[in-house]
């Protein structure tokens, strides 16, 4: 690995460089030893791909791949890449085929990758054609390791890293399993959004709890995230996941968490209350889990929206968000049509996540030409550890931790 | 007023009260029980039905306008909605209403993007005193990717 030109002068993780937000070759070297590097990489959901031959678009960080379901029902992890020239094999975002074929010279890959064939690879009347000791087997799509858990699809490019749930960890792991809990998933739909900020910007924003008290007036005037509600900030042991677990409180009233927001609405209504309506279908008494997962996931409950999140990076200032809103096979039709009418709080037209989207490109404004400033992150000190309230920037220190081992810096 | 012009003339106040306001007017183009729902060619294709927005009725549309005015932070921003190549049909006491539309958005400070093309799949009624109310709207926009954030309904 190459030395970063880059370096993190200060001790711990409460103070952030911004150029670690906008420089590009910190943004390189992220793809090759956080994304490329030992680590589980959220692709899609099984549900997506349901039926034998189906495959799907996806992504390794900036890295486009195939998500296919071969005959045997085994699902691949595949570069995006023609063996050959480096093309795009698979130009749709979805589909359905029995083989996937490059259009420039009809290289063709079965879907697990392998080269199956190669036109005039023998040559054309004793003319051209490969060299003899060209083989195919050395030829075909980059494959993945796959890791699946309940529905959902993981890959990555280090054949090394270590098993799925290890890689979580027992506390991540459980979290995890609370909503790919083993029932069969019902995709509602898919949206994609470019936010014009850093990739890092959008798991420090569901890692900070902080400003989900203050900022989303949604949540804290309906009571479905406020301070004073029961809560918990956790991490795995390395830091590099974290889940945000609260309960919504039955008190609307104003209290000591509201006095410090000037947004908050005591008296707001809604005209058409179905949008609340939620009904509560974990065996556990939290209302509310938003789950990172290093490197590229977000898994939300949040009411009766269950949603993942990949984040796929678009250069140092941008990133898609690409959510796919799932409920489960067993729903009845008003838990389909609860679930669909909840995803309005979320997505990039969300009643909550727009502010986030919004202050996103915000952040990245103000933080574009700034090559010496610091973020400050000392809500509830300058430690990684646990806390079992909300106030704190704790997720986000721990984060960084982490990453400032996988990044030499 | 011939029907075309009665089309017409709702089109070209639902693009008005978007661009120009007063946005809490919106709704009121709708019958009472009336639905908007903002979606994606890709969820139309893959047969999906989750949809960017969603109001189910004209009260959830006035839910909607109070949170985008008073709730949600946003970037200053101005909309354009052009809409062209209306086609009618007529089944039923409704009208099936199809037609292209294009959004184009300013953020303050920037220059305009066009934020969104589609089609419109509407269907319209009229109501107890005869006027011509939208009973379901659906925007579907091509791209599946939003720039940033939808603000303003499509």
């Amino acid at each position: 690995m190459t030395e970063l030109a880059r370096n993190w002068t200060t001790n711990g993780t409460h103070r952030v460089p911004y150029w670690l937000y906008t420089d590009p070759e910190i943004y390189v070297q992220e793809q090759r030893k956080i994304f490329e590097g030992k680590s589980w990489n959220f692709v899609g959901l099984e549900a997506e791909i349901p039926k034998e031959g189906d495959f799907k678009r996806s992504n390794v960080g900036e890295t486009s791949v195939i998500v296919a379901r071969d005959r045997d029902g085994a699902i691949h992890v595949l570069r995006n890449q023609c063996a050959h020239r480096g093309l795009q094999v698979c130009r749709q975002e979805y589909g359905s085929a029995r083989a996937l074929q490059c259009p420039y010279h009809q290289w063709t890959y079965r879907l697990n990758g392998d080269l199956s064939g190669v036109p005039f690879m023998k040559g054309v009347d004793g003319h051209g054609g490969m060299p003899d000791d060209f083989d195919r087997r050395d030829h075909g799509l980059k494959k993945l390791a796959v890791a699946r858990r309940n529905g959902a699809i993981f890959a990555s490019f280090a054949p090394d890293v270590e098993p799925l749930e290890d890689f979580l960890g027992e506390k991540m792991l459980k979290l995890f399993d609370r909503v790919f809990n083993g029932k069969p998933l019902r995709i509602l739909g898919v949206s994609r959004q470019r936010i014009p900020a850093n990739w890092k910007l959008m798991f420090e924003n569901i890692k900070d709890p902080y400003h989900a008290s203050v900022l989303h007036v949604f949540l804290v005037t309906f009571g479905l995230f406020r301070v004073d509600n029961p809560s918990r900030t956790e991490m795995d042991a390395t830091g590099r996941h974290s889940a945000l677990v609260s309960r919504r409180g039955g008190d609307r009233t104003a209290s000591v968490a509201t006095q410090e927001t000037a947004s908050f609405r005591e008296k707001l209504e809604l005209r058409d209350p179905r949008l609340l309506d939620i009904v509560k279908e974990f065996p556990d008494p939290a209302t509310v889990v938003m789950q990172t997962i290093w490197p590229n996931l977000i898994v939300q409950q949040q009411a009766n929206t269950l949603a993942t999140r990949q984040i796929v990076p678009a250069g140092p200032e941008a990133f898609d968000l690409n959510w796919t809103f799932f409920g489960y096979e067993d729903d009845d039709e008003s838990m389909r049509a609860r679930r669909l009418r909840h995803a309005n709080l979320m997505g990039p037209a969300g009643l909550v996540s727009l502010d986030d989207s919004e202050v996103m490109d915000l952040a990245q404004r103000g933080i574009h030409c700034d090559n010496t400033g610091n973020a400050v992150v000392e809500m509830g000190g300058h430690g990684t550890e646990d806390h079992d309230h909300i106030v704190t920037e704790t997720a986000i220190r721990a984060f960084y931790s982490y990453y400032r081992n996988v990044m030499g810096l | 007023m011939e029907l075309l012009a009665e089309v017409e003339a709702l089109y070209a106040r639902y693009a008005e009260l978007l661009d120009e306001g007063p946005l809490a007017q919106w709704p009121s183009l709708f019958v009472e029980e009336g639905s908007y729902r903002a979606v994606t060619r890709e969820n139309v294709d893959r047969g999906w039905p989750l949809a960017l927005m969603l109001c189910e009725s004209r009260a959830s549309m006035e839910d909607r306008v109070y949170a985008i005015e008073n709730l949600v932070l946003t970037i200053p921003r101005r909309v354009r909605h052009v809409v062209s190549g209306l086609t009618i049909k007529e089944e039923a006491m409704r009208f099936i209403v199809s037609a292209n539309f294009v959004m184009f958005e300013t953020l303050e400070g920037g220059s305009t993007t066009c934020f969104s093309a589609g089609r419109y799949r509407d269907v319209l009624v009229r109501d107890s005193e005869g006027a011509i109310k939208f009973l379901d709207k659906t925007s579907i926009a091509d791209a599946a990717l939003i720039s940033n954030s939808l603000v303003i309904p499509l």
